[in-house]
């Protein structure tokens, strides 16, 4: 789709005349958009800048010279050519502008005071501007019973309803899913979903915030707030690891509303409705809101000081009993950088355990992820060949599925998929390739071997043009996890056979949890330090700045549960870093076993869950849109995050946890602010060299900047002003023209306010370590055979699961579906089951009853599970996922169904 | 795949999911399939297939409309949006004879409001409303292009010339009476008389004749060219 906002090479610009002035345009611009550039705001409401034109509403009209003289014409729907005279300003068009808004009127029925549009409403605020004033109907109007729920999140109010067709061509050009359409004709038409099935799309909301009336409208905003009561910041959603930029908007010290921005290289103004809803979960009353430590058993609210006194004593102890080695952290995939940073310099520097990881056993290989060549998004959009080697991106990264349809639908992008079974971009894949759960490497294999005959079942002509797809010049794989249920070094072998066989390809990680990737690049994993490098290579720089460096690579995650669970652990302490392993480790038995051993446990979050239930010491920590700083996406893409909120009671933001802990352990991390974190980050890792608070701080890099720097190939300030819509983002756009304040990130102003005491002097670049040289060699477990009775478990990924994201926010949980066990039909033919009924699923160590449901789209003998989601029919209604079946210590969990 | 491999299944991609109706009946199915077959877009088939589904139940259902969605690749909610647009598809249920009379202008200069009171009266329901009986549906529609018999009435697409009360009176009765069964089939049934032959379009045929006009287009172009 073009964009409006940037003019590419001089060589297709272009000169028109608009209200007498000489103007510069590019060919194929959209007139509307041209004259936006130039200053000219023509007034509309069907058109949008990322969808295409309809010219429906007929409110862009101007005048623009043809052989007959001038002529109306819809200004959205029109290229500029060279040479056009154009008039926004005439009798004649405020005479057609006038027209248009007094028949949109006579259908509306005004009433504004009681709609939740009013302040921010295009409806109200163009017909203030170029409206007649007054109107001439003095019928009855419409009416239809309002407002009636078109899904869970979204309400319609029909007798609002301008018939822009912006909603229902969202959903069908934009979400590729045209769950709502126009239904009737004439004065009858209105938007409808088919009877019975409502609008269900991960992207509904999208239709709330483009809606240039009050006609849509989202159950958790509804009447909470009205728009000029709203207070707001630009900021990055972390919800997943794509990094939307969004306003964040609250009331009181509580959110109210998400709006995506229009992030060019990102979301380009589109959210998925889990991180455009979520928001509910800060606001939850139940949120963490003092220090905790367990006395006689139970725990018990005491003060800061004692909580760190407590957390501080068991560190030592378990460094004393078993050294450095005997403390691990797991989690800090959902801090900011800053505090990723803060906890890094902590652990590695000041405990000195290397025993740090920020993933959960669902992810990949930490140094494979850093040390792999990165892709940015566009790249991806724009390659020739997107290899898809990951879970179904719309359920794990869903504006990533949005970017890559477009991608597809509307450039020349083509995707091979590999994966185990269906996933919503199969239909959109130039090939869709099968591989049976832990063989995701040797179809790798036999696909990059030209002189492999294509594997049995497979269709010819697809392997065929999957092979030839993959060897095009520009290639980007996706890569993440098909499968939680298998050994993630099947995924890694894959992966650096790719890299191998196809050197410039480059990749683009899928991990689960928002700033996952930041704190990998902040040396929160085994083996690394901050700035993407490696133990050994950073050891003697590192040792300069810090207590101490790490003296041997540590564990991950797993390894800590499993030395844990153990007979004989050798950890004595663990801290779980706003990370519920209860929830996200793919094995459950085994975090079970592992916390049953007497290792002392200090949870920083900001829930009560099953780590509270379980630690020692519990410290509140500052939620999102509660702390400044900032974020990376899967791109390695940094961006600011705006504190919005007050944190509640006497929650900390994490760095600040960090730091004074440092204090109540001896020591002293030197941080004292955001900034000065921040600053130390960019003095001493090779990764963030030279993107300085600053930098980060100019207002066009809103959009963040990828690290490293030497690694941009784009312009880095590309948000160029989009400020005049004020259908684009509500709200916003209006605050800005008023001349309001709406900061992008920092709660110090980088370019003004903070001046910086650095705890670290400067220093020359070359002398800083370089980054992950070598990655090391992954190989695939050989996976014995599988009897022609059992089946192979996928572990999927779900948008909607319980975790406490959602199950926090009232309006998301209720969609959250219980997981019942997909099977595919012939299989469950051969058991002689239908849906909905119970089936006995064995592992070789456990067993468990649930229902099942028919699914062509797996392969026969695969059978498939959502992560955290509770089963349906477990008999005695007991709360199980599929974590309770997987075994981690096999490469592939293997299944066998009986009838119970 | 290597010898453990259970399994490799791959599946054509574009090709739509694998949809299995579970409406239409197989005749009807099989005519579908051949409609969609003749149109370079399946969706292009959306409205004969809309007829083929009404001519099934009388009405459009709800499922016949989703079975249509996965036989021509959209989804349910376009296919109703589409329908709606159409007063010639009833998205309720209807009786087994829709009586449609027009109240447009020639009709209307010769009695048409008057005919409609008339219906409305006899038959106890309001223009848009289905008899007790579920036998006849009244509605009132725009000019029916029989203007030269005005006041026109239709009965499922079949001009029938009751112009009067007294016919109009004369036609119900007939109706209730089963009388107008050979000659007016159920509400929905276009043609009584499918083609055995099936459906087929010569895409050669239709090639050279493109080729044709194309070529033709151009040649005008040309001389449009040369004569200014
Ligand atoms: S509901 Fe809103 S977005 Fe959709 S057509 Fe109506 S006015 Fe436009
Ligand atoms: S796609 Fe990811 S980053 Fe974007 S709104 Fe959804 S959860 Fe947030
Ligand atoms: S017709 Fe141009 S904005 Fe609607
Ligand atoms: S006006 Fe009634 S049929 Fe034409």
């Amino acid at each position: 789709m073009s964009d409006p906002t940037s003019v590419g090479d001089t060589a297709d610009e272009l000169t028109f005349s608009l209200d007498g002035r000489s103007v510069v345009a590019h060919k194929g611009e959209k007139l509307i958009a041209a004259a936006e550039r130039a200053g000219v705001f023509i007034p509309r409401f069907c058109y949008h800048p990322r969808m295409k034109p309809v010219g429906v509403c007929r409110m862009c009209l101007v005048e623009v010279d043809g052989p007959r003289g001038p002529s109306l014409m819809p200004s959205c729907f029109i290229d500029v050519q060279p040479d056009m005279v154009v008039v926004t300003e005439s009798d004649t068009v405020k005479k057609a502008q006038d027209g248009v808004l007094e028949f949109l009127l006579i259908n509306h029925p005004l009433d504004c005071p009681v709609c939740d549009k009013g302040g921010e409403c295009p409806l109200q605020d163009q017909t203030l501007a170029y409206g007649p004033g007054e109107s001439r109907f003095i019928e009855e109007k419409r009416h239809f019973e309002k407002p009636i729920p078109i899904s869970e999140l979204v309400m319609l109010d029909r007798e609002r309803c301008i018939q822009c067709s912006r909603c229902t061509r969202f959903a069908d050009e934009v979400a590729g899913e045209a769950q709502i359409d126009f239904v009737g004709r004439g004065p009858h038409i209105e938007v409808a979903p088919f009877p019975e099935l409502p609008f269900t799309s991960y992207f509904s909301g999208n239709t709330v915030q483009i809606c240039p009336v009050g006609a849509l409208t989202a159950t958790p905003y509804r009447f909470t707030a009205r728009p000029w009561d709203l207070d707001q910041v630009e900021s990055t959603c972390t919800t997943c690891s794509l990094g939307c930029r969004v306003a964040v908007q609250s009331s009181s010290n509580r959110l109210t509303r998400m709006l995506g921005i229009d992030a060019d290289p990102v979301n380009q103004g589109w959210m998925c409705d889990k991180g455009r809803f979520a928001f509910e979960a800060v606001n939850d009353p139940g949120r963490l809101t003092r220090p905790l430590v367990r006395k006689n058993g139970g725990l018990v609210e005491v003060s800061w000081y004692e909580a760190l006194e407590a957390a501080a004593a068991g560190l030592r102890k378990a460094r004393t009993d078993h050294g450095p080695a005997g403390v691990g952290v797991i989690g800090g995939a959902r801090l900011t950088n800053e505090a990723a940073y803060a906890w890094t310099k902590l652990a590695k520097g000041v405990i000195g355990t290397d025993s740090v990881d920020a993933q959960l056993g669902d992810g990949l290989p930490a140094e494979l992820v850093v040390g792999l060549p990165r892709a940015t998004i566009d790249e991806a959009v724009n390659a020739d060949t997107v290899i898809l080697l990951t879970g179904d991106v719309r359920e794990e990264v869903p504006v990533l599925f949005l970017r890559l349809r477009a991608g597809v639908r509307y450039g020349s992008l083509n995707v091979v998929e590999l994966s185990p079974g269906d996933t919503s971009m199969t239909g959109l894949a130039a090939a869709s390739l099968r591989y049976a759960p832990g063989e995701a490497d040797e179809l790798v294999r036999i696909l990059l071997d030209v002189k492999a005959p294509t594997p049995n079942g497979m269709h010819p002509d697809e392997f065929a043009d999957a092979r030839r797809l993959i060897g095009s010049p520009r290639v980007v794989v996706v890569l993440g996890r098909g499968s939680r249920s298998e050994d993630e070094t099947i995924m890694a072998a894959a992966a650096q056979r790719i890299a191998a066989a196809l050197p410039g390809a480059t990749f683009l990680p899928v991990l689960p949890r928002g700033n996952v990737m930041g704190a990998l690049d902040l040396g929160m994993a085994p083996g690394l330090l901050p700035g993407r490098v490696a133990l050994d290579d950073g050891a003697e720089w590192f040792g300069r700045w810090w207590d101490q460096v790490p003296a041997g690579r540590g564990r991950t995650t797993m390894e800590q549960l499993a030395d844990l669970a153990s007979p004989e652990p050798s950890m004595g302490a663990v801290v779980l870093l706003g990370a519920d392993p209860w929830a996200d480790v793919p094995d459950r038995r085994l975090v079970e076993r592992a916390f049953d051993s007497p290792v002392f446990v200090v949870a920083v979050g900001t829930q009560i869950d099953s780590t509270t239930e379980r630690a020692d010491v519990v410290l509140p920590a500052a939620s999102v849109h509660e702390r400044s700083g900032t974020t990376t996406n899967m791109e390695g893409r940094i961006s600011r995050l705006g504190q919005k909120l007050v944190p509640p009671g006497q929650a900390w933001a994490d760095w600040m946890i960090a730091a004074e802990l440092a204090v109540h352990l001896g020591s002293d991390l030197a941080l004292e602010s955001v900034g000065a974190i921040w600053d130390e980050i960019e003095r001493l890792t090779p990764l963030h060299s030279g993107i300085t608070s600053a930098v980060l701080g100019q207002p066009g890099a809103a959009d963040g900047v990828v690290a490293p720097l030497s690694a941009a190939k784009v312009s880095l300030f590309r948000r160029r002003g989009r400020q005049m819509d004020p259908v684009a983002i509500p709200g916003v756009e209006s605050t800005n023209r008023q001349g309001l304040d709406f900061r992008a990130g920092w709660a110090e102003d980088p370019t003004s306010g903070w001046t910086g005491r650095p705890a670290v002097p400067v220093n020359p670049t070359e002398e800083r370590p370089s980054m992950l040289r070598k990655i090391p060699a992954y190989v695939a477990p050989v996976i014995g055979r599988v009897d022609s009775y059992s089946h192979r478990l996928m572990a999927t990924r779900c948008l909607y699961d319980n975790g406490a994201a959602m199950a926090k926010s009232p309006a998301l949980d209720a969609l959250v579906e219980p997981a019942t066990l997909a099977v595919h039909p012939h299989d469950l033919d051969d058991l002689g089951l239908s849906a909905g009924d119970r089936v006995r699923v064995k592992t070789a160590s456990t067993s468990m009853v649930m229902a099942v449901r028919p699914d062509p789209g797996l392969p026969t003998r695969v059978v498939a599970l959502p992560m955290n989601v509770m089963l349906d029919g477990v008999p005695d209604g007991s709360r199980h996922d599929v974590a309770d079946l997987i075994d981690v210590t096999v490469p592939v969990t293997v299944v066998r169904l009986e009838t119970p | 795949m290597s010898a453990s491999s259970p399994v490799s299944l791959t599946r054509r991609s574009g090709a739509p999911a694998s949809f299995t109706p579970t409406h239409l009946h197989p005749e009807v199915l099989d005519r579908a399939r051949k409609l969609i077959a003749l149109y370079p877009e399946p969706r292009s088939a959306l409205i004969p297939l809309c007829h083929l589904a009404q001519g099934q139940d009388g009405w459009l259902t709800p499922e016949a409309m989703i079975d249509i969605a996965g036989l021509v690749g959209v989804t349910p909610s376009e296919v109703l949006g589409t329908a709606s647009f159409y007063d010639m598809f009833h998205l309720e249920p209807v009786g087994k004879y829709v009586v449609s009379l027009c109240t447009n202008i020639a009709c209307l200069l010769r009695g048409a409001l008057e005919l409609l009171e008339h219906a409305e009266d006899s038959l106890g329901v309001k223009s848009g409303g289905t008899t007790e009986d579920q036998l006849i549906t009244l509605e009132e529609a725009e000019c029916l292009a029989g203007c030269d018999r005005a006041p026109c009435v239709q009965v499922n697409s079949r001009y029938v010339e009751a112009t009067t009360p007294e016919t109009f009176d004369h036609l119900v009765a007939d109706l209730r009476a089963g009388r107008r069964s050979a000659e007016i089939p159920a509400h929905g049934t276009l043609i009584r008389v499918q083609r055995t032959v099936g459906l087929a379009a010569d895409r050669d045929e239709i090639a050279r004749q493109r080729a044709a006009m194309a070529e033709a287009e151009a040649r005008r172009a040309a001389t449009d060219g040369t004569a200014s």
